[in-house]
């Protein structure tokens, strides 16, 4: 038997005894890989042209590296404001998702109660449909109540709309705790909240911090709904900000990719440091989801 | 309370239970039904008025705002829009993103490497990417800017012609999410039985044969879960349309969501909107539904 039979077919493609499929294979994959990064190569190089230069040289690395781009964005107020203000955003709408749904979730895996799979089916009904479908209901709900134009009325929005993922994902893995160490630990006379804070919450963690990824990664990159709820620029998220400052700048290409740059920075770093946590949790949550 | 109850029945625990409910459950279903259920059922109700969002709503018109919408040629075209993006994501995404996990799904050189590098586009904001190929796609500054240049042809503005804006849009769903796909099926594969393929092998079968009735039907959930991702997906295309082209030129780059944004939205008309609203309501609604029970009924 050769050695090909113990390999799957995907590894066998780029194999040491098949050099002509090996060096196709990573031709293919380089073509690919320019195609997908060079746009971002570009866009933080063209930060450093002038506008003449973008001009003449769109491609090429910059003859003369202009930092000026970069260190007026940097030395404002605005480009810190604005990821300051999706970061308090995304960490709200992370911590509020988790607690409100976490907490759902214990009830629906642990407690058996009249009705508790009809609430259940309730509370899934969002999987089915998108929130941009009821923008406008939401937007009116988010007046009335006097939220608009502020933080909370981006927030909450949010959570609503995370919960039937988070609540399904979360009642899936709590469900994976023995029911025999739930039973003994009442019998122990260790109530519910304390099984809850002591035992499953310390058990959950993998599945936790999948949820707070999915959550963290769609309020961060959310566009509609601040757009919708928000007014001041004071209060832009990035998103915003972006697209505002793309508005007022729109004959200056280089300040608008150093700008870009600048603000998909935190995405690309926080990828890299934690890409396996990034990956595993946003298409462990399409999967289990 | 005796210990006992807890032996025969844990599940029915009593007082503790209850009081444990009351706490636990009503922050979710607040929220839930506040923002989410509460606002879907008043876009069916005020789908049926002409409101500005200001004052009573009494300005009963019947389905008129269905009928304006469904006669409009820009919501016609926003639907043909959003088909489209359906068909390429599953013509050409998805395929292209198979297609490359089974060359990044071993362990051949680099092949940890070029999973994250396409994958890395996933993570990205929809309105940042949406601005970096605005970039390209200009006729003055980008990329196909330095092509025009080079061909010393007159400057070409794809994002201002008609059926190039929204081919556009369509190339630039592929670069930024051909990648998450192709995770999914680097997942699936990594879950492929290897003694399957070996025992094909023996049988004589070749590698074609090896992908078309092995890897293939292992990988079958994995693939219908990722058609259900790239439909649902494409549906609520909303931030590459205001990235690049606003909808432009004359409205032939709208999506429902784009033009429930730019028609509904921005101009305040509540009930027009809550219709179009209720339209994408309904078609997910009904794909995710029928989706789950006729073609992901057994994963």
């Amino acid at each position: 038997m050769t050695e090909a039979v113990r390999l799957t077919q995907a590894e066998e493609i780029g194999r040491p005894g098949l050099p002509i499929a090996a060096v196709a294979r990573l031709a293919v994959l380089i073509v690919l890989a320019t195609i997908v990064l060079y746009p971002l190569i570009a866009t933080a190089l063209d930060g450093f042209k002038s506008l003449g230069e973008l001009h003449d040289n769109p491609l090429g690395l910059p003859r003369q590296w202009d930092w000026r781009n970069y260190w007026e964005i940097l030395g404002g107020a605005r480009y810190w404001r604005v990821l300051g203000n999706s970061l308090v955003i995304a960490l709200a709408t992370v911590f509020l998702t988790l607690v409100v749904s976490a907490m759902a979730a214990f009830a629906f895996a642990h407690i058996k109660f009249f009705g508790d799979r009809y609430l259940f089916a309730y509370v899934q009904i969002g999987l089915l449909f998108p929130s941009t479908a009821a923008i406008l209901p939401v937007f009116i709900k988010v007046r009335d109540l006097g939220l608009l134009d502020s933080y909370w009325g981006v927030i909450l929005p949010q959570v609503a709309f995370a919960l039937s993922m988070a609540v399904l994902l979360l009642r899936n893995a709590f469900k994976q705790i023995p029911s025999e160490l739930f039973d003994a630990a009442l019998i122990d006379g260790c109530g519910y909240f304390r099984f809850f804070r002591h035992v499953t919450l310390p058990l959950s963690g993998p599945i936790l911090s999948t949820v707070a990824v999915i959550g963290f990664v769609n309020s961060w990159n959310g566009y509609l709904l601040p757009l919708v709820m928000l007014d001041s620029d004071s209060r832009y998220p990035w998103t915003l900000g972006l697209m505002a400052y793309q508005g007022q700048y729109s004959t200056s290409w280089q300040l608008v990719l150093a700008f870009i740059t600048l603000t998909i920075l935190p995405a690309i770093l926080m990828f890299l440091l934690a890409q396996r946590y990034i990956v595993a949790g946003l298409t462990a949550g399409a999967v289990k989801g | 309370m005796s210990t006992a109850r807890y032996d025969e029945n844990p599940a029915r625990a009593g007082m503790g239970a209850v009081g444990a409910l009351v706490i636990l459950l009503p922050p979710a279903l607040l929220l839930f039904t506040l923002f989410v259920i509460w606002p879907i059922g008043e876009a069916s109700w005020y789908s049926l008025f002409n409101w500005n969002g200001l004052g009573p709503v009494d300005r009963f018109i019947g389905l008129k705002n269905y009928k304006w919408a469904f006669e409009s040629a820009v919501f016609q075209r926003a639907i043909f829009n959003n088909l489209l993006v359906i068909v390429v994501s599953l013509v050409i995404q998805l395929p292209l993103a198979l297609g490359v996990a089974l060359l990044v799904a071993g362990r051949a050189w680099g092949s940890v490497a070029f999973r994250m590098i396409f994958f890395l586009p996933y993570v990205l904001a929809d309105i940042a990417a949406g601005l970096i190929w605005r970039f390209m796609f200009d006729g003055d500054y980008g990329l196909v800017a330095a092509i025009t240049h080079a061909l010393e042809m007159k400057p070409v503005y794809l994002l201002a012609s008609d059926p190039w804006a929204f081919s556009a849009i369509l190339a630039v769903v592929v670069w930024k999410y051909f990648g998450f796909h192709m995770m999914l099926y680097v997942a699936g594969l990594q879950g492929v039985d290897k003694s399957l393929l070996e025992a094909a092998e023996i049988d004589g079968a070749n590698a074609w044969q090896k992908f078309r009735h092995v890897t293939l039907p292992m990988l079958a959930p994995m693939i219908r879960l990722s058609i259900f991702f790239a439909v649902v997906g494409s549906l609520q295309l909303f931030d590459f349309v205001a990235a690049l082209t606003r909808g432009g030129p004359f409205d032939t780059t709208h999506t429902m969501v784009s033009f429930l944004y730019y028609f509904g939205v921005t101009r305040m008309r509540v009930g027009f909107g809550s219709a179009v609203g209720d339209v994408l309501f309904v078609v997910c609604v009904a794909f995710a539904w029928g989706y789950r029970r006729w073609v992901m009924r057994d994963d």
